[in-house]
């Protein structure tokens, strides 16, 4: 099982790396979701048994970051009509090196921290660590509304798959609340996106610079 | 039964002032929670209930002196909301009442619960519920306001949660047993076992987080944009209830710190925050155009003063926790009349309002009242509690602190008290519409805010000093 769950891992950073160079919204929304797919599934690889808890967690995970949350981010710039990220502020390149770098810096620290005791896979709290400085990444440097609510949804997956190391010491309520909580915050952040064209018909948050000192 | 109800009773009347299709009817369901809710606090400092659920919820004296400080804001806000929808009729709907109720729910979630994980969930519960209030305006100036608070504050909340699963590591990494995880007995038990880096770690992350939302400099750019565009009672429950609740979450990772004997770490880290906090309160304070961004960005110098003393220890945490309710108090009585000064004039430009004095004469005494009063001068609670801090501040050594301090508080005072004065002195601007009557409603619960901060000034009944005392032992504070 260690075996496909560093498989499993590698496939996160691949997504999380692709992510840096994808302009069509639709697949970088897609690829979220692949990511969403990949992260339900890691909790198998990790488990010592089977049980309800982990069937709640893997369903749960895969419905709401899988099915749900595309869903609905999909929806939004459907009825918004955008398909590109336009001008992200730093090019393909740049910013690939900037997240091959940040991935090099996540392994280096990863391999400094102090160690956990209990079963891991080897690949987990690197690339957790890596996905969150992309997700930041993203946040900071697209544009777009939309692009910084998938930042912020890849983010919250690098400090998901760190939970991980966690595993079963964390009660079923916590882990759900916060899923729920991912939930609504993106259900609420694709809201105002949809606002945001209808009162701009832009999607770009640059354009919400009115509050000033 | 009781800590429970008091996360029930919001929340059913949430779902009832949902369902419900009459405008008055809901204003009534959230008065009504509001009032039952605040009952049941009291109840619970009568009867001091049991730890509810696995000691999921308890009733300490730092969660109860929150909870009770965030429960009277809400009554007040929710009383003044009711003479506010007359003149200005909030958008929001249902959703707007429902929300409020979460709001109060979630809050009393923080402030009661003794897991961390629980504490995070409950605390995005309270970003979320407040995101469509301050959107509630709906125009192109509130979008961005919303816009940047739920981009900001998720992603600080997120770092929050990566700071918590450090905690849970540090149990796990420390020496012997790891207890139940994220448990606040737990790891206060843990003490010194716990592993230092992996603790560490998480203060840090837990600091810049939950400081996101507190309100804490550099990461408080959501801040004045928040406070400035929602409508007047939804800022002065961001100030008065929500930007505590996430000081009362870093208390518990410091409480956590403390008795792992890593106080040296996280004192430090605070004071830094919290000078640099009023630092940049000052900076953008003069010459400030709207009087609504203004006492936003004294929230933020009120927040750095609340960090400065948390991060000293001693009596100076005392203080701190003592300025938590008359500073909050303060705040929430200066954004209700803020409300006033907005109805009656229909402009945020400090520079186009005049002359409140004649049209407005109790809101405008009011907001002389309150600026006095968050200003610190005597005889109101903050002078009380700042004086506490600031001696306590001396006693441990950190005389820098407090010159630092005093000079920047000294520089407030002038930019705040010149735009007040401007306000309510002179004549009223020429072709403006009548100032309609100051109703009850819009004046009453400003002025019994009033009323607690005087009498928080003059008199700390022993009961309160002694719960102070208790909630100031667990962070390594003392009483004077």
């Amino acid at each position: 099982m260690e075996r496909l769950g560093d498989a499993l891992l590698l496939v996160v950073l691949l997504t999380d790396l692709a992510l840096l160079v994808t302009d069509r919204l639709s697949s970088s929304i897609r690829l979220v979701a692949l990511q969403g797919v990949l992260l339900g599934l890691v909790p198998l690889a990790l488990a010592h048994s089977f049980s309800g808890h982990l069937v709640a967690i893997v369903v749960g995970t895969i419905a709401i970051k899988a099915v749900l949350l595309p869903r609905i981010l999909l929806w939004a710039i459907r009825e918004a009509a955008v398909r590109h990220e336009r001008q992200p502020s730093i090019g393909h390149l740049p910013s690939l090196l900037l997240g091959l770098a940040v991935t090099a810096i996540a392994f280096g620290v990863a391999g400094r921290l102090p160690a956990l005791p209990g079963r891991s896979l080897p690949l987990l709290v690197p690339v957790a660590l890596s996905t969150l400085m992309i997700g930041f990444l993203l946040l900071t440097s697209r544009r777009k509304a939309l692009s910084q609510v998938l930042g912020y949804l890849v983010l919250e997956n690098g400090i998901y798959l760190f939970g991980l190391t966690l595993a079963d010491r964390l009660p079923l309520l916590v882990e759900m609340g916060v899923l729920l909580d991912v939930f609504v915050g993106a259900l609420i952040m694709g809201l105002v996106v949809f606002q945001i064209q209808r009162e701009l018909e832009t999607l770009d948050s640059r354009e919400l610079s009115q509050l000033t000192d | 039964m009781l800590l429970p109800a008091l996360v029930l009773v919001p929340l059913l009347g949430a779902v009832a002032a949902y369902l419900d299709r009459s405008a008055a009817r809901r204003s009534l369901w959230i008065v009504t929670c509001a009032a039952l809710h605040l009952g049941l606090v009291a109840t619970a400092w009568w009867l001091r209930p049991a730890p509810a659920g696995p000691g999921w919820l308890a009733f300490d004296p730092l969660g109860g002196l929150t909870l009770t400080l965030t429960s009277v804001v809400f009554l007040a806000v929710a009383l003044y909301s009711v003479g506010y929808q007359r003149h200005e009729p909030l958008r929001g709907g249902r959703a707007y009442a429902s929300c409020l109720l979460v709001f109060l729910a979630a809050a009393t979630v923080v402030t009661l619960t003794r897991h961390f994980g629980l504490l995070w969930v409950a605390m995005e519960a309270t970003t979320l519920a407040t995101a469509p209030l301050i959107y509630d305006p709906a125009d192109r100036r509130s979008l961005e306001a919303v816009w940047k608070y739920l981009v900001v504050c998720s992603v600080g909340i997120a770092v929050a949660l990566l700071g918590i699963f450090f905690l849970a590591s540090a149990q796990v990494a420390g020496a012997g047993a790891p207890g139940r995880a994220l448990m606040l007995e737990d790891l206060l038990a843990a003490g010194p076992r716990l592993h230092p880096a992996w603790l560490r770690g998480s203060f840090v992350f837990v600091l810049i987080g939950f400081g996101t939302k507190m309100g804490l400099a550099p990461m408080h750019t959501w801040l004045p944009d928040a406070h400035g565009e929602a409508p007047s009672p939804i800022s002065a429950l961001l100030s008065g209830a929500l930007l505590n609740l996430a000081f009362v979450a870093i208390l518990r990772e410091l409480a956590v710190l403390r008795a792992a004997g890593q106080g040296d770490f996280a004192g430090p880290l605070l004071v830094g925050f919290g000078v640099l906090s009023v630092a940049v309160a000052a900076a953008f304070l003069f010459g400030q155009g709207n009087y609504k961004r203004m006492l936003a960005y004294s929230s933020v110098e009120h927040m750095g003063i609340l960090a400065v003393g948390a991060g000293l220890a001693g009596v100076a945490t005392y203080g701190a926790l003592l300025h938590v309710l008359s500073a909050s108090l303060a705040k929430a009585l200066l954004f209700l009349v803020a409300g006033n000064v907005l109805l009656g004039t229909g402009t945020k430009r400090t520079r186009e309002v005049t002359g409140l004095a004649r049209r407005l004469p109790v809101s405008a005494a009011l907001l002389v009242a309150g600026f006095l009063a968050i200003s610190g001068s005597p005889p109101f609670g903050p002078f009380l509690s700042e004086f506490t801090l600031l001696t306590g501040a001396v006693r441990s050594g950190a005389t820098g602190v407090v010159v630092a301090l005093l000079t920047l508080q000294a520089l407030i005072f002038i930019s705040m008290g010149s735009a007040v004065f401007g306000m309510v002195l002179g004549r009223p601007s020429a072709g403006t519409t009548p100032a309609p009557r100051e109703s009850l409603w819009l004046v009453a619960p400003p002025a019994v805010l009033l009323a607690l901060v005087l009498a928080l000034g003059v008199w700390i009944p022993e009961g309160l000093r002694q719960t102070l005392a208790a909630a100031a032992a667990g962070l390594g504070g003392s009483a004077p």
